[in-house]
């Protein structure tokens, strides 16, 4: 039997793996202590605990541990990233490069660092949502002090070229930052290799707990940060606040997991999504968003042109899935990032994002297929629009009463 | 193997069973991002929500102030960082023996023209009257002055501290991660009296380590200290830590349901180790002064504080020198220090503070193995002299 | 989102959904909103002796909300004379369907249909059976 609705939705968080929370509940109960407690077991104990925890998570990245700063979650992590270092390095420049498609998280950091006297240049991506490294290139100047550029966006699964972006921004001596939340466990990760300087991790999207993240902060060449949280001085002053351990020891197991099974689970995944994908592409009129080469196989988002956002997901919600659009306000927002990618609004409003997952079986890809071919024809039997392209009438010589 | 006695209960304490009941369901199953729409969204959403009103209502404030953070540094940096953030540079006070997660912020604006004016305290501990008068009436823009210490458990009379704050029009906030649990806090209370944000932290009373609430007059407008995404009403972004939120929620409900038990329990703990303590020459900080009931901070002369608590947790006993986060800073307590303790016994300082599972045989015990090592102990020092 | 009974009625079972033939006596469109703003609606009435509208049908791009306002509508007109049809408002629409504020502008495009309808209507027949 299915259990319904199918959870379709694994870029926006996963389930913690139970293996993972196995490992958390001990330090909820018995072993609670605080970890910056040095006066007895209790918080050597946990302390012991949160160093096990570090050494995993810069295992699956190839970093040593005393690069990883934990904090909690991947947009404290960007906060710190970007803000510490644009601060910490105004005296060189203050001009800021990162693209339109990254996280929130980035961005309105981003806009932050513009009020507080910064410049920041938001670059354009392809169509296929990549960044053109010329047009990288062209936006650095002489006074950028700090590049932030995602590894793989949350809407579209891309993988931005973040080797070569590294490179240029070590010849230029520009600290590089990369949002690593949506790649652990889904692409390889050699910090020895990438010539990164700070990236942001979170436990939430690789089977780990919500609430805690990391920042690598890279040492040789060492990068300095200006501190946005104060107080004890935990974390080397990178980031006081005590430190939630059974949380840590949940994301030190979640990356642990993600470094021994990485590779078997990724070409599992990957058969499930070309099965959806081929499953779909029979439909008349659908589209993927984003490049399908350089991209991670537990994405795809696709376009269902002719039919409206809000009525689709209405339709399937058997399946747990996000849509291009924000409906948070009384005026549905297409998806910026499909925007950037030259999607006009009505193809951004009836895109699906798919993510799938650990715990995603061929049953439940069928049923989506299933489920999608029977919805998409309702909604368009019930759509003019259809009825018009069915027609021969092109919509874009229409002239509508504009509502 | 023996299980040690845990007498550190203001560093943290385990969550209570029904804590970690009501949050497993919300790691593997009912995992949904809060922000999704769909049903699994939508039941994390509710479940915060739940957790919400819970945190609201063990402090009298309503749901709408209640503002989720990381955790209780977390709060404090947001409240004297987003206020300074809004505010023309000014003067700000806290006093000398605030956490250093309110301190060290604070230090920090300096650095962006603002002044700091530490609030002295008498040597109970207590704010000093005559040193709060002068600084306020040098006009203030923000106070912050915590409702109980966490090395001693002195309790501060925050509300007739706030009157005169809103006299002057400051914005004044209050530590209370301490408090809760132990001692009843009503934020309607302290914010009809001029108080506008309360901190509050759930691994202290019983709940998860990661979650923390700032609660939060809604007149207060706050510059955010983490951006991206507007959760939290634009205070502060980032996924919701939906399971730790649960817990925190059902946490303030047992603390406020088991208060005055709890309180009572621990009250009698309390007398019986300073009787104890007394006897062993012990000198107790803060004694004056209403304070947390479980709390009892004493040295002992000529007796190390380090030294001590490294031979009581080879015997069993979990308790702390100074405050949990300074721990691994030799120099003597900041807070003894504001009180006109002489160095050499303020580094003798050692804290127990107990909760709900210590006992009176574990007190009995705890004050025999005490009495031995205070025995050697002074023998050593004696030779040494 | 969460949607009332009766829109979740209306969007399962939508009524009258289709077009009418070319070549039918008496038919008229009226066709509403823009695909850029999420919503397009279509509404086509039949309408006989006496300006009695005897049958109407639709067809909707929009969400949920704009399919029910418009498929309530396709109800509330038959049998009503094309002058009684444009006496529908979109409160009415919106009470029926207990639709949120931020759902109150798929009524109004529903009472923009009915509008529009009776105007092509006009436009094709003259003053004649304007009862």
């Amino acid at each position: 039997m299915l259990k319904l609705p199918i959870y379709l939705d694994y870029s926006a968080t996963t389930p913690v793996d139970p293996r993972v929370a196995t490992k958390m509940i001990p330090y909820l109960v018995e072993k609670f202590g605080n970890p910056a407690s040095r006066s007895h077991s209790f918080g050597w104990e946990a302390e012991a605990a949160v160093e096990e925890a570090r050494e995993e998570v810069a295992r699956l990245v190839n970093a040593d541990p005393k690069e990883i700063v934990w904090t909690s979650g991947a947009t404290e992590s960007n906060n710190l990233a970007i803000k510490g270092a644009a601060q910490f390095y105004a005296g060189k420049g203050k001009h800021v490069v990162t693209v339109t498609t990254e996280h929130k998280a980035v961005l309105d950091t981003c806009r932050e660092l513009e009020r507080q006297g910064f410049e920041v240049s938001y670059l354009d991506v392809q169509n296929n949502g990549l960044l053109d490294l010329e047009v990288f290139k062209a936006a650095l100047r002489p006074d950028t002090i700090v590049v932030s550029v995602m590894l793989v966006n949350n809407e579209i699964g891309v993988i931005q070229p973040i080797a070569e972006i590294g490179e240029i921004c070590r010849a230029r001596g520009i600290i590089f930052h990369v949002d690593a939340a949506q790649a652990t466990g889904k692409v390889e990760i050699d910090l020895a290799a990438l010539k990164v300087d700070l990236m942001s991790f979170c436990a939430h999207k690789t089977y780990g707990p919500k609430g805690i993240g990391a920042l690598y902060v890279r040492r040789k060449p060492r990068v300095r940060l200006t501190a946005q949280m104060h107080g004890g001085g935990h974390e080397r002053g990178f980031r006081s606040g005590t430190l939630a351990t059974h949380q840590i020891v949940g994301m030190g197991e979640a990356f642990r997991l993600a470094r021994l099974e990485m590779g078997a689970e990724k070409e599992r995944i990957r058969m499930l999504r070309d099965r959806l994908l081929k499953g779909l592409s029979d439909i008349d009129q659908v589209f993927v968003n984003g490049d399908l080469e350089q991209r991670v196989p537990h994405n795809l988002n696709i376009s269902f042109a002719y039919v409206e956002g809000e009525s689709l997901l209405m339709a399937i919600k058997d399946l747990a899935v996000s849509s291009g659009s924000a409906c948070t306000s009384a005026s549905l927002e297409p998806s910026y990032v499909l925007r950037a990618l030259g999607r006009e609004d009505e193809l951004a409003h009836s895109s699906i994002r798919f993510t799938l997952g650990r715990f995603t079986t061929e049953e439940e890809i069928d049923y989506a297929i299933k489920l999608l071919h029977d919805k998409i024809g309702r909604l368009r039997e019930l759509s003019p629009l259809w009825e018009m392209v069915q027609e021969g009438v092109d919509l874009s010589t229409v002239q509508w009463a504009a509502h | 193997m023996f299980a040690p006695v845990y007498l550190d209960h203001n560093a943290s304490t385990p969550a209570d069973p029904a804590v970690v009941e009501a949050m497993l369901p919300y790691l593997a199953l009912q995992f949904g991002n809060a922000s999704s729409r769909h049903e699994y969204g939508r039941a994390a959403r509710r479940a915060i929500d739940e957790a919400r009103g819970q945190v609201a209502a063990a402090v009298g404030a309503h749901a709408s102030e209640v503002v989720f953070t990381s955790g209780g540094s977390e709060a404090n940096n947001l409240l004297i960082k987003g206020a300074a953030g809004r505010l023309k540079p000014g003067l700000l006070a806290v006093s000398a023996i605030e956490h250093p997660c309110v301190i060290r912020p604070a230090e920090q604006l300096c650095k962006h023209g603002w002044t700091l004016a530490r609030l002295a305290v008498d040597a109970d501990g207590r704010i000093d009257a005559e040193n709060f008068e002068a600084v306020m009436s040098a006009r203030p823009k923000i106070v912050s002055v915590m409702l109980a210490n966490n090395e001693t458990g002195v309790l501060q009379d925050v509300e007739s501290l706030a009157e005169r704050g809103r006299s002057v029009g400051a914005w004044f906030h209050t530590d209370a991660v301490q408090a809760i649990g132990r001692l009843p806090v009503d934020f309607r209370r302290l914010n009809t009296a001029g108080v506008h944000a309360l901190t509050l932290s759930a691994h202290k009373i019983g709940g998860p380590k990661g979650a923390a609430a700032l609660v939060l007059d809604k007149r207060l407008d706050l510059e955010p200290l983490i951006a991206g995404g507007g959760h939290e009403r634009g205070l502060r972004s980032g996924t919701e830590n939906v399971a730790a939120i649960v817990g925190f929620g059902v946490a303030c409900e047992l603390a406020v349901q088991r208060r005055d038990a709890l309180a009572q329990h621990v009250l009698k703990l309390r007398q019986q180790v300073e009787c104890g303590l007394l006897g062993l020459g012990a000198v107790l900080f803060g004694q004056g002064p209403e304070r947390l009931p479980n709390t009892v901070y004493f040295a002992i002369p000529e007796i190390d504080g380090e030294t001590l608590v490294g031979y009581l947790d080879r015997a069993g006993y979990a308790v702390a020198s100074g405050a949990a986060c300074s721990s691994a800073n030799p120099e003597p307590s900041h807070v003894l220090r504001a009180m006109g303790v002489a160095p050499d016994l303020a580094r003798g300082a050692v804290r127990i503070s107990f909760g709900r599972g210590n006992t009176e045989e574990q007190v009995a015990a705890f004050l025999g193995s005490l009495q031995a090592m205070v025995t050697r102990l002074q023998r050593l020092t004696a030779m040494a002299v | 989102m969460a949607y009332s009974i009766k829109v979740l009625d209306h969007y399962e079972n939508p009524r009258n959904v289709g077009s009418f033939g070319k070549e039918e006596e008496g038919i008229a469109t009226g066709m509403v909103g823009a695909p850029a703003c999420g919503d397009v609606m279509k509404l086509q009435i039949k309408v006989g002796k006496g300006g009695v509208i005897e049958d109407a049908k639709f067809k909707t791009y929009g969400c949920g909300s704009a399919i029910a306002s418009s498929s309530l509508v396709t109800e509330w007109v038959k049998g009503r004379t094309i002058d009684q049809a444009l006496d529908i408002k979109n409160t009415q629409i919106a009470e029926e369907l207990a639709l949120p504020p931020v759902k109150i502008h798929c009524s109004i495009l529903a009472e923009d249909a009915i509008k529009a309808a009776v105007a092509d209507y006009r436009k094709k027949h003259g003053e004649q059976v304007s009862a």
